[in-house]
Parts: structure tokens; sequence; C-alpha cells
């Protein structure tokens, strides 16, 4: 009897479930980068309105976008955290879904850093080149392209200690990977004439640059599919290894971690606002226009983002390790006046 | 003749003396004991350190080092307050501001500033907040408030932090030790058993003082009701037709094998299952604990429906026979005798499927489980149903994967928990075996 009590009670609520459809707090989902910022907004947006808190999923940046161009309606994500801008591709398929109208707002800057074990051997200074020549599959060696015949930081760069190359990269998954190729690698590829040397070995200019950005495959750089705490943790077991970790998780983690120079410039907010820390890339959100007014609280949450208590350089963000936009005015102006993409009002 | 009287050693075996063959035999015996005995200690060694390595790693999130103070907020500072944006920065100011001049007023001999005891102080705001528009009528009086301090005093706390380790930046710099030396001497800051972990939902990242598992705890036991409403009503039915009702014929040996084949499904399709059935074609609410228990069902369904079926097999056939034989019908012999007796072993399986799906993660991944999403305690039985949620495996992968390194520990104290609950399903289990089993 109770069992059957149960099983109804429960169908009921399963029926209830699609009619009683609307959703009271906003629904976020996306990047696992953007997710630690997202989610101190949504602890603050809680405590400091009278609206529920948004629930923020992580994911990664493309399964966010992907569940966001699903189409329109209550059960779809309102907002799309992405550490990468929109693509094409996505903005195609958000709008085969109705998903026409988006809000891109950009929240700040991430610097991505290179660090070691506090004890592990002095790595202090990275060029694009030396990252390049570590972890490339063929590198320049006199003036030829081969096989990469590096074991060791120092066959390449005296300066540099003599010890095991063994780098922990984030896995193609990760938006930081495109980061990590597009300016460390193919820079370096670029600088060492590497990419020279495909072209005129008989590649085209395309294919150059995409064969720029391959990575050793013999075990040296390692892809880390999960998150910067398992890139630590490898890195703790491995006196020799280098990890890419995002600025701020590095700041958390400094009693443990020793950050390299790229370019001779020292990773911090200040160098990577200005431009000057050449790793860095943008932070976005991606907010459904056709959903504000209807979701309650949505365009509160967006304005409430980006607001300068939270996003500016004296905010919570940034002190957890946002680097704040310099440009947060026109941000505001865009979310407050529903600015899609492509222009529209 | 000669031969026959030659022969004797065979046959002289003794009683008293052991013969080399049986010598042999019984030291391979005792050589299989002691392998055995080997593997278990092996075993219980892993098992040792597994839990002192929990142990170790889990106890510190159940302290948490807390600002112990009075603190008396005018109507002025109040209304002040509610017409910012950030509200709750702007309470923690006027704690940091009556914290000072408590400080000055005891002449500590520490130079500080409100900046320094910010950096001390967790994200407090909000429990300020949230209490004086609770109680209006504490305006202008003073409160005793016990208040988190951040993430690194706790870490000096517990020894993680020390003043060699220690790297100066804007969390935490040096100096400041001195002022928590002093405030700890004054008696404001001190060590306190945290109940915020065991009652309290989870924070962001930059508040691991307020962080807590029991909004978890809530969603996991919402799913929990639902697998329980559903596997053990259909796992039961199912399995009471397939072994007293149903015809032997190939297709049942068919539905046979793929119940034992849906046994070994990696749980994590479940999850891909459940967003593309319940979330994205029915349209059931993401990361809600309907949708978690739904999928957790379709994945413990086999696990009972294999225990169920090795219940109803144990009961002896004479039993249903003397039913069937004093004039009782299929069903009721099946519903008077049979289910009776097998009930104990139904309800330990049961328990177990149920522990199996406590601990699942996998699928609530790609239901929207993960992230930040156990933020509030659903009001009511509809909404602890409906509204988002997240599960005690859930919450521990979210916390491990925080900057944080309090938050780590926070995982190690969710699995002491999480444990504890299996342990608790797994003693009843036993005890429910124990209390009723009968054997034949």
């Amino acid at each position: 009897m109770t069992f059957k009590l149960t099983a109804s009670a429960l169908a009921i609520a399963a029926v209830s479930a699609t009619s009683a459809a609307a959703r009271d707090n906003v629904q976020v989902a996306g990047s696992s980068t953007v997710l630690p910022y997202a989610s101190i907004v949504a602890e603050a947006f809680g405590e400091n309105t009278d609206f529920p808190t948004p629930v923020v999923e992580s994911g990664g940046s493309s399964a966010g976008l992907k569940r966001f161009c699903e189409g329109v309606g209550e059960n779809t994500i309102d907002v799309a955290n992405a550490s990468r801008k929109i693509k094409d591709k996505e903005i195609k398929a958000c709008a085969e879904n109705g998903v026409t109208d988006i809000i891109e707002v950009r929240i700040g800057y991430d610097g991505i850093v290179f660090a070691s074990q506090q004890n592990g051997p002095a790595y202090t200074a990275f060029t694009p080149s030396d990252m390049f020549n570590a972890l490339a599959p063929k590198v320049v060696v006199d003036g030829a392209l081969v096989d990469n015949p590096y074991t060791q930081w120092s066959e390449f760069n005296a300066d540099l200690p003599a010890a095991d190359i063994m780098a922990f990269i984030p896995g193609t998954k990760h938006g930081t990977r495109e980061v990590f190729e597009e300016k460390v690698i193919a820079a370096g590829c670029e600088a060492t004439g590497a990419m020279q040397a495909m072209i005129d070995g008989g590649m085209s200019h395309d294919d150059a640059e995409d064969a720029c950005l391959a990575v050793r495959t013999d075990g040296r750089a390692v892809d880390i599919d999960g998150d910067y705490t398992e890139t630590l943790a490898r890195i703790e077991a491995n006196p020799n290894g280098i990890g890419v970790f995002g600025l701020a998780f590095f700041e958390n983690n400094q009693d443990k971690l020793k950050v390299a120079t790229m370019d001779g410039v020292m990773p911090s907010t200040e160098s990577i606002a200005t431009g000057e820390y050449p790793v860095s890339r943008p932070l976005f959100f991606y907010v459904k226009k056709a959903h504000i007014g209807v979701v309650p609280g949505l365009k509160e949450y967006a304005s409430f983002f980006v607001a300068d208590e939270l996003a500016g350089p004296e905010g919570p963000l940034a002190a957890y390790g946002l680097v704040s936009d310099p440009e947060l005015a026109k941000i505001q102006a865009v979310v407050s006046d529903e600015v899609t993409m492509g222009g529209g009002m | 003749m000669t031969d026959a009287t030659n022969n004797p050693p065979r046959h002289k075996t003794s009683l008293h003396t052991v013969d080399a063959r049986t010598k042999r035999r019984n030291a391979s015996e005792a050589r299989f004991k002691m392998y055995g005995m080997t593997a278990i200690l092996i075993g219980l060694a892993f098992l040792a350190i597994l839990a002192v390595s929990i142990i170790r790693a889990g106890t510190p999130a159940f302290t948490r080092t807390v600002f112990d103070m009075e603190l008396t907020l005018t109507q002025a500072e109040f209304e002040a307050a509610e017409k910012q944006l950030m509200k709750t920065k702007a309470y923690q100011a006027v704690f940091i501001d009556q914290l000072s001049a408590k400080l000055t007023e005891q002449n500590v001999q520490v130079a500080f500033d409100g900046k320094a005891i910010d950096r001390l102080l967790g994200k407090i705001g909000g429990d300020l907040r949230a209490h004086y528009r609770a109680n209006p009528g504490d305006l202008g009086k003073p409160v005793q408030f016990t208040l988190p301090a951040s993430s690194r005093v706790d870490g000096y706390f517990n020894g993680k932090v020390t003043r060699d380790t220690l790297v100066d930046s804007r969390f935490l710099e040096v100096s400041d030790l001195d002022l928590v030396d002093a405030l700890h001497e004054a008696g404001i800051i001190h060590s306190a058993f945290n109940w915020t972990f065991i009652t309290a939902a989870d924070s962001s990242v930059d508040n691991p003082g307020g962080a807590g598992i029991g909004a978890s705890v809530v969603g996991s036991f919402f799913m929990m009701i639902v697998v329980l409403g559903l596997s053990l009503p259909i796992g039961v039915a199912a399995s009471i037709y397939l072994e007293e009702f149903a015809p032997k014929n190939r297709f049942t040996d068919l539905i046979e094998v793929n119940i034992a084949n849906l046994a070994a499904v990696p749980s994590i399709v479940f999850g891909i299952l459940g967003l593309a059935v319940f979330i994205q074609f029915m349209h059931l609410p993401n990361s809600a604990p309907l949708v978690g228990g739904l999928v957790l069902t379709l994945m413990t369904l086999p696990t009972i429906i294999i225990s169920t079926r090795a219940a109803l097999k144990a009961v002896p056939p004479s039993i249903r026979d003397a039913a069937l034989g004093v004039g009782a019908s299929k069903m009721q012999a099946v519903f008077h005798h049979v289910l009776p007796l097998a009930m104990p072993g139904i309800l330990t399986g049961t328990i177990i499927g149920l522990a199996q799906a406590l601990g699942e993660t996998a699928p609530l991944l790609l239901i929207g489980m993960v992230g930040f999403v156990a933020r509030e305690y659903p009001d009511g039985l509809a909404e602890g149903f409906l509204n988002a949620n997240s599960a005690m495996p859930a919450q521990i992968y979210t916390w491990a994967a925080r900057a944080d390194s309090a938050f780590y520990d926070k995982a190690w104290g969710g699995i002491i928990i999480l444990l504890i609950f299996l342990l608790t399903m797994n003693i009843i289990a036993i005890l429910l075996r124990r209390r009723f089993e009968r054997r034949w």
C-alpha cells in the first residue's frame, strides 16, 4: 500500500513538474574557469537581493554553449559561461533552435601561468620559444626541422635548469588549451623558425599553422583533462614538472607553487590588465535575451555581475584573481541596453 | 617372498611419528592458511591506511576558527547599508570598524588596519544581513555574533599555514599572523566545532567558512526516496513475475540475460540516458533530485531484481506446494507465504542497492547536479523533489576541484559524512538479515 502511495505521489510530482514550470531562479552553465567567479556573484546576488540564488553548473565552455543553444524556454538555461568567444558555428546552431538574440558580456581577463613545485628546479623564466622547443613534436635544430631530440630544458636554453622536461598542460576539452596553443606554442613556433621551415618544406601556410599547434606524444607533455587541482597533485608528485594554471588558482596556492615569468614579465593582475603579460584571455557570459522579463532576476543578475562593486578592481572577483576589464563601463552599458550580438537592440 | 618381507617401510606408519608425505600435506595446508591470512592482513592494512588518511584529512573540516564578538548595529547604519548594491560588504565594514575600535580600546600592541582585519575575516556580511533582516528588534542593541574567520586563519590554527611557508599575498600577510595571535589572546578568535559544515548549504569559492554539506544531504535524501519508492515496487513486482509466474521460454531467458547485463552497465550511461529522456524529452527540471532519483532508479533496478529473485529462489518449494495443496491460489501462495519469507533478503538487497546509488556521482554530472547548485534548503516536499539541489558525492567532487585548499579539507570531511551514511545503511542491512533471515 505504502509503495503504491509513494509511487503515485511521485507520478503526481513528475506531472506537476512540467506544468509548474514557472522557474523562479536563473540557471547558468558552462566553463569551469568562469564557475568560481559566477559562484561568487551568484552567492552575493542571493544575499544582496530578494531573488533566489542562481544555479551555476560546470561542465566546460562548449558543453555550456551547446545547452544554451538548445532553444528558448523554461527548460533551457538562461546564461552560458565561456572562457572563449562563442564560435560562428555555435551562433548558427543557436539560430537554428530559435536562440537568435544573444547578449555577449565580457567580465574580465584571466591569466594563464606556468608554475612548478616550490622546491623543484629553478624554472623562473620562460619564453614561448622555450615552451615550443620543449613540447613540440618537431623542432628546428641547426636550421633543419627534426623530431624533437630534447630531454632536458638546458639542452636548448642554457639559462634553464638541467632538469627533465615534464609538462602538465590542459587537455583539449578545456578552453585554456586553446589559449595555451595560440599564445605560447604558436608564438614559439614562429619565433624559433619552425613555421618558416614547415612552409619551406612544402606545407601551405594554413597547414603549417595547424601543424605548429601539435604537442609531442612521447609522454613528456601530459594532457590534464581534470581541474587545476589535478595538475597541482601531479606537480606535487613530480619535482621536475611544470604545470599550466589559471592566475587565480596559482594565487590561492602560492605556498605550494612558484611561478615563472613569460618573456620576462611576471604574471599579475596588473601586468595582465596592461597587456604586458602575453598569455591571457577574456572571459565571457552569454545571456538569452528572450528570457529577460520571463525568468525573474535574469537581467538583474547580469547587471549585478558587471557592476563596479563586483567586477571592478576593488570587488570580490578581482580579490579572487579576475583581472577586471578596463572597459567595464562599456560592458555595463551593453547589459543595461540589452545590446545583442550583431549590434541589435 | 623375500620381496614381500623387504617392503615394510610403507606399512610401518605410526600414529605417533608423521611420515614425509603427511608432513608435506600438512605443510602445504599451513602455507595455504598463511597465504589466506596474508591476503586478509593486506586487505585490512589497506583499509586501515584508507580509514586513517580519510579521518586525518577530514577532521579539519569539522572545526573552524571563529570571531566571537558583540556588535551593535544602529538603525542609521542598517539603512545606509541597505541602500548599497553590495549590502553585505557594508555590514562587513561595520563589523571591521567596531573590531578596530575594540582593539584600540584594549590597547593591543600589534599594528593593524581595517584591511588586515578584512583579510582575517571570512565572508560574514551575508550572515549579518540575514540576522538583522530577520530580527529588526536587535538594531541598536549589542548582539553576540560568532562568525567565521578566513580559510588562511583556519589553516594557521590547524597547522597548514605556518610563518615559514606563508607567502605574502592579498589573502594574508605574514605580519597579519601577529594580529591573529593577539586576537587569540584577547579571546576574540578561537577554534570551535564547525556546525555550519554539517547544517549549511554550499558557499561560493571565496567563502569556505560558510560551506556546509547539509543541503546536499537533503538532496541525496530526496533522491533516495525516489529510488526507494520506484525501484522497490517495480523491482519486486518484476522479480515475482519472472520467478513465480512467467513461463520459462526463450523470451524470458532473453529478459534474464538483459537484466544481468543491465546490472553491469557503467553508471555514466544512465546519466546520458537521463539527460536525453527526462530533461530533454520529458522536460523535467535541470538539477532536480527527482531526475537524479529517476536516473539512479534505472541503475538500482537490476541490482534489486537480481537480489529479490535470489531471495525468492531460496524459499523452499515445499512451502509453495503446501500452500497450493491446501487450496491457496498461486497468488495467495506467493503473497501470503513466499514473499514474507523472502522479505529479509529483498530488503538487504534493496539497502545495498540504495547505498550504491547514494555514492554515485557519474550520472549526476550529466543532469546538472555538479557546480554551485546546493545553495538553499527546499521549503516543503514538492520543492525538495523539483528545486535544483546537489547530492553528497557531487558536492564532494565540486569541493575537491576548488582552488582554496580549505575546500579540499571539506571534501574529505564530506567523505566522512558520506561513509557514515553508507555504514549505517549497511549495518541496517546486516541487522535485518540477522534478525529475520531463516534457513532451511
